[in-house]
């Protein structure tokens, strides 16, 4: 344990917004690969953002008489079959992989979290509803039962940010339920409940906080898992329809032209997913840093 | 029953139902079996017993975490057996705890200042500014500084965080104070100070206290009144003084002779410690629930369970004090 003595602190710890400000930035400092994993990511949001107006080439447009050619100065990333600019469409798709990986993370992070710390807490009932309902998912191989949901709701973006969000519900809610279970006798929690709190607010003032770090990690974590989810979905024809640029589809489409020797097109989506799956899986330790107040100093 | 008495309990019960699977009936467990005790501002009443004798049961009836199956609870006069929800809000403010392990009783995930203010936030309709200065407030008053408010627990020893607990149960200036255990996660060196600062704060708010403990020393220094429970029955209850000078029932003779002694001489002429293991609350014994351990026992014993009887300032639950 610290001891308080009696000399000033250093740095007084300021409240709110700035000390974690601060704090987040000592982080990233401090470790050089979570510097860069939120470097990267930090990439990754402005290609998502602005991407589509920055790109050399319109994403969609063919020029068949530059099909198939090697990377070069004017085409960094070489082209495709037609002639798109595979740069080009390898930025543009940045903005619908993360916004299928985000929105499905945080549709299974509220969900699936709320349901387990339900479950944790509460007990007895709410605990073996939300238990069986995570069994009856993991019974199923995920890629497949992801598959099926898309097949089943139909071939748009929302339900394969659905589909994602339902594969990935049981590791949400195991969590929460776990962490949420061993801290419901805490001490912090009955004196809570002592001093009046409502079960509710019990719930997300004292153990909501506290499971968030875990959480955070595990968000991280599923966001690469997600990601390449709908890559898989889309390489096998669910999801994503051509020409749209998706990196998914994007290595499906040259996956045929690999064996003829134009390794470009599927090379280069192909890293952008690994990149991008990288960079969500480091992140996981610096974003529980960020957020656990232990590590400030 | 006096006009100043806060707290009293009249033959209190707690029974749980053990579920024996779907074709059996559920057995039941006697937690707490009878505890009558009453108390007035600025006493201490300290429960003592062995591990699984009802004390962390009656600790939860009587601050309502948990409703008593049996008997009355009265706080402040009131019944708060079985209290509406308003009620019971308005009561709890009254009665608050202090946990055993300030390790756990403390979020930490909040800075010790936002969980001072919790209480007032619920309880009050103090504004922010309001709340910070009665927060610095109690924080000096539990021997802290103002500026601890901004820190984290993590940043605190043991002894501080059962001071800041200490002062988060006050922050609503409860009239019964319930304290489980409140050292006996301590350093040795911390207790003392721990103990005095609880006194302190009881004699300045008038505070009554239930104090709940196995510790015989601690007990010795903090108690008005001590009240000695085996598997989840009274079998001892006493002024302190009188509890420690002439102990009645054989089972408080055992405890005090078990308490850890310096002195030779002193060690020799005390009785064995006891053997035995502590049966189980599931299936006690018949008659006296001591009698398996007992050094005085006889068939009486077996067959008829003492009541609580006075015996010179005591009562006691035993066949043969006097």
């Amino acid at each position: 344990m610290t001891a308080v003595t009696d000399t000033a602190p250093t740095a007084p710890p300021a409240s709110g917004l700035m000390a974690t400000l601060r704090h987040a930035r000592h982080v990233i400092g401090e470790n050089p690969v979570t510097g860069l994993s939120f470097g990267l990511f930090a990439l990754f949001l402005v290609a998502a953002v602005i991407g589509p107006w920055i790109v050399p080439y319109d994403p969609f447009e063919s020029d068949t008489a530059a099909a198939l050619q090697a990377p070069s100065a004017a085409h960094w990333f070489g082209t495709d079959q037609v002639g798109r600019d595979i740069f080009s469409r390898v930025v543009a798709a940045t903005r619908l992989d993360m916004a299928i990986a985000i929105f499905s993370v945080a549709l299974v992070f509220v969900v699936g979290g709320l349901a387990g710390v339900a479950a944790g807490y509460f007990g007895g009932w709410t605990d073996r509803i939300v238990g069986r309902l995570a069994d009856t998912i993991m019974a199923f191989p995920l890629f497949v039962l992801a598959m099926g949901i898309v097949a089943a709701l139909g071939n748009t973006v929302t339900n394969i940010v659905i589909a994602t969000a339902i594969v990935n519900f049981p590791l949400y809610a195991r969590i929460a339920r776990s962490e949420a279970n061993i801290r419901r006798e805490a001490g912090f929690v009955q004196a809570a409940r002592l001093t009046g709190n409502s079960e509710m607010r019990t719930v997300l003032t004292q153990i909501v906080p506290n499971i968030l770090p875990i959480m955070m990690v595990q968000m991280s974590l599923t966001m690469g898992y997600a990601i390449l989810n709908a890559a898989g979905l889309s390489f096998i024809g669910l999801g994503v329809r051509p020409p749209t640029p998706e990196w998914g589809i994007m290595v499906a489409e040259g996956a045929a032209f690999i064996v003829s020797g134009e390794w470009w097109i599927a090379l280069f989506p192909g890293l952008a997913l690994m990149l991008a799956v990288f960079c969500f899986n480091l992140m996981g330790d610096g974003l529980r840093d960020i957020i656990d107040p232990q590590r400030r100093t | 029953m006096s006009a100043e008495t806060v707290l009293e309990a009249v033959d209190l019960r707690k029974t749980y139902q053990i579920p024996r699977g779907p074709f059996r009936k559920p057995r039941d467990l006697h937690a707490v079996n009878g505890v009558s005790f009453a108390l007035t501002p600025g006493r201490t009443l300290a429960i003592v017993g062995e591990s699984g004798c009802g004390k962390s049961t009656l600790a939860r009836q009587l601050t309502l975490i948990e409703s008593p199956s049996g008997g009355r609870l009265l706080i402040d006069g009131k019944d708060a057996g079985a209290p509406s929800k308003d009620e019971r809000k308005a009561l709890r403010r009254s009665v608050q705890m202090v946990f055993q392990n300030p390790y756990g009783s403390l979020n930490p995930r909040r800075t010790i200042g936002a969980a001072l203010a919790e209480p007032l936030i619920i309880n009050t309709d103090l504004d922010a500014k309001a709340r910070g200065e009665a927060v610095e407030a109690m924080l000096t008053k539990v021997g802290l500084r103002p500026e601890h408010a901004d820190r984290y627990p993590h940043m605190f020893s043991g002894g501080q965080r059962q001071r800041i607990a200490i002062a988060r149960a006050l922050m609503l200036r409860p009239r019964i104070l319930v304290a489980d255990e409140p050292v006996s996660a301590l350093d040795v060196s911390v207790q003392a100070q721990v103990l005095n600062l609880l006194m302190d704060l009881q004699e300045e708010m008038g505070l009554a206290m239930v104090f709940i403990s196995h510790d015989l020393g601690v007990v010795r220094f903090v108690a008005d009144e001590v009240l000695v429970m085996y598997l989840g029955l009274p079998v001892e209850q006493a002024p302190a003084a009188t509890l420690f000078g002439a102990p009645r029932h054989p089972y408080t003779k055992a405890l005090l002779a078990a308490r850890p002694q310096i002195d030779p001489d002193e060690r020799a002429g005390r009785p064995a410690p006891l053997s035995g293991e502590l049966p189980s609350p599931l299936n006690p014994p018949s008659g006296c629930v001591f009698r398996t351990r007992c050094p005085l026992a006889t068939d009486r014993c077996a067959a008829e369970r003492p009541a609580l009887r006075p015996v010179g300032d005591s009562l006691t639950a035993c066949h043969f004090a006097d």
